[in-house]
């Protein structure tokens, strides 16, 4: 049997799916103020800076945005095999008092976000620090829930769920893929 | 699972262009670690690391500590003059000692060419050479062509000099073989007698007036003279040689194109180097000393993916 492969969102439904993300970040904060998008490498990032510039186009505000890279707090380098490659980490402000939004395309164990907590807080002490993510598939392994979704996708342990976004793969697409049933 | 570098770093004679351009590459966004005001990453957390110095040492030694920190390793400094005692048996010795401690990693500095392979082959840690002899000085080579890459984005085709005692300089010899890796051509300029005999085996052009290495060069890497070279009667004076030899401002001025100039360091001010060009506009020499700490966490980072040790814990093996 061949893995199975779905589109979950066409880049339509994407683009919708983000502003509607946008719109709820700042409803979320009460509006825009001491917010901060801080977008995990390497997609989260571009999500980033899609939503900050759905929020730049309907309030008019340019919020500050930052990129972490969590390789170096990961908490399985000793067991992945080859040394991933180390991405850039960028908090071009101070987050101290900040109302941060962590922003990732895909939650899944939820340890990504674990690192990201932990490498944020060596930047300083924000008020607040919200998760925004466009897929969420379940399967948690840590006690780590988002504040902004864009899609539930229910995915078996094994499947894939891709988030494709022009600036990095020339396309904007969400992808369910199955393995084959042994 | 193996790190993309093998167990150890002895040198980069045995590097590839692509593991060379992996540490580069790892280096600039470990960078910005330094920068913060929480300057720490819990990446080596529980990795202890020693470091060996046989060999009196400053800027490296801070430089690799601050780099074992920076990635929340645990470090122990043990120097020695281990002049007088078999050097072989000192190893060795020392060697199964630090294992029988359970040490992750070794730094080691030496007054013998080959010292960091000879440990090497006798533990399981990894180990980083951080000089041995007159052989290599490979993070400090590593940390000058991350400087040039910086500026110049690719080292391809671009000329760097290296100027004094190429004789006894095991940075030159990382140097030499680190650029031309990368692409680079290199030269070598200095006193007959301070150049190695077989130096145009190693597929450099050797200038004999400093006038016409500034004339040829993109970059200028100016060693230091070491001051007991002039008991050794390889130069006539410091004096003569600041004439002959010194990268002056008058003699920078006349060259065709902006050069930049290196120094691995300590500076001899006024003489191999003056003190305008050392702290002049082109002068990357403090960039050099900041890469230095980002090229150290960088292999760091990636050897210690091929820690044995490590690997077990984090498994529950051990």
């Amino acid at each position: 049997m061949t893995p199975s492969r779905s589109v979950v969102l066409n880049a339509r439904a994407l683009e919708r799916t983000l502003a509607r993300m946008a719109d709820e970040i700042v409803e979320q904060n009460d509006g825009t103020d001491d917010l901060v998008l801080v977008g995990i490498q390497r997609r989260g990032v571009h999500v980033a800076q899609r939503i900050a510039a759905v929020i730049a186009a309907r309030e008019g505000v340019e919020v500050p945005r930052g990129a972490l890279d969590i390789t170096l707090y990961r908490d399985d380098l000793q067991t992945v095999g080859p040394r991933p490659i180390v991405g850039r980490t960028d908090i071009p402000m101070a987050i101290e008092g900040k109302s941060v939004v962590i922003v990732d395309d895909v939650l899944f164990t939820g340890r990504t976000v674990r690192a990201a907590l932990n490498e944020l807080a060596d930047f300083g002490r924000p008020a607040r620090v919200r998760l925004a993510v466009v897929i969420d598939r379940g399967g948690r392994e840590l006690p780590i829930q988002p504040d902004v979704v864009g899609k539930y996708v229910e995915a078996q342990a094994g499947a894939r769920v891709d988030v494709f976004v022009l600036e990095q793969d020339g396309r904007d697409e969400v992808v369910l893929e199955t393995e084959p049933v042994a | 699972m193996t790190s993309p570098l093998g167990k150890d770093l002895l040198g980069l004679e045995k590097l590839t262009a692509e593991q060379i351009g992996l540490i580069l590459d790892t280096a600039e966004p470990l960078k910005e670690i330094s920068e913060r005001t929480i300057k720490k990453v819990p990446t080596l957390r529980g990795a202890t690391i020693v470091n060996l110095f046989f060999e009196a040492s400053t800027r490296t030694r801070i430089s690799f500590e601050f780099a074992e920190k920076r990635m929340s390793a645990d470090t122990v400094n043990v120097a020695s003059a281990g002049s007088s005692i078999s050097k072989g048996e000192t190893l060795v010795d020392t060697a199964r000692n630090l294992e029988a401690m359970k040490i992750d990693m070794v730094v080691i500095r030496h007054n013998s060419s080959g010292a960091a392979q000879f440990l090497a082959e006798r533990i399981e840690s990894n180990v980083i050479n951080a000089g041995d002899g007159t052989h290599e000085h490979p993070t400090q080579g590593l940390l000058d062509l991350l400087t040039l890459r910086q500026r110049w984005g690719s080292l391809k085709g671009r000329k760097v000099c290296i100027c004094g005692d190429v004789l006894h300089s095991r940075v030159a010899r990382s140097n030499i073989w680190g650029l031309q890796k990368l692409g680079a051509e290199v030269a070598v300029c200095g006193p007959r007698s301070l150049l190695p005999s077989a130096i145009g085996e190693m597929g450099v052009t050797v200038f004999d007036r400093i006038e016409q290495a500034i004339e040829w060069a993109d970059a200028l890497n100016v060693l230091r003279l070491q001051l007991e070279r002039m008991e050794g009667g390889y130069i006539p004076s410091l004096r003569e040689y600041n004439r002959v030899f010194g990268v002056t401002r008058e003699r920078l001025d006349r060259a065709p194109k902006e050069i930049l100039i290196m120094h691995p360091g300590p500076m001899n001010r006024g003489v191999e180097i003056d003190s305008d060009v050392a702290d002049g506009p082109h002068s990357v020499i403090l960039d050099q000393v900041t890469n230095g700490v980002a090229v150290r966490m960088a292999v760091l980072y990636l050897l210690a993916g091929n820690s044995p040790r490590l690997a077990e814990a984090a498994k529950g093996g051990v």
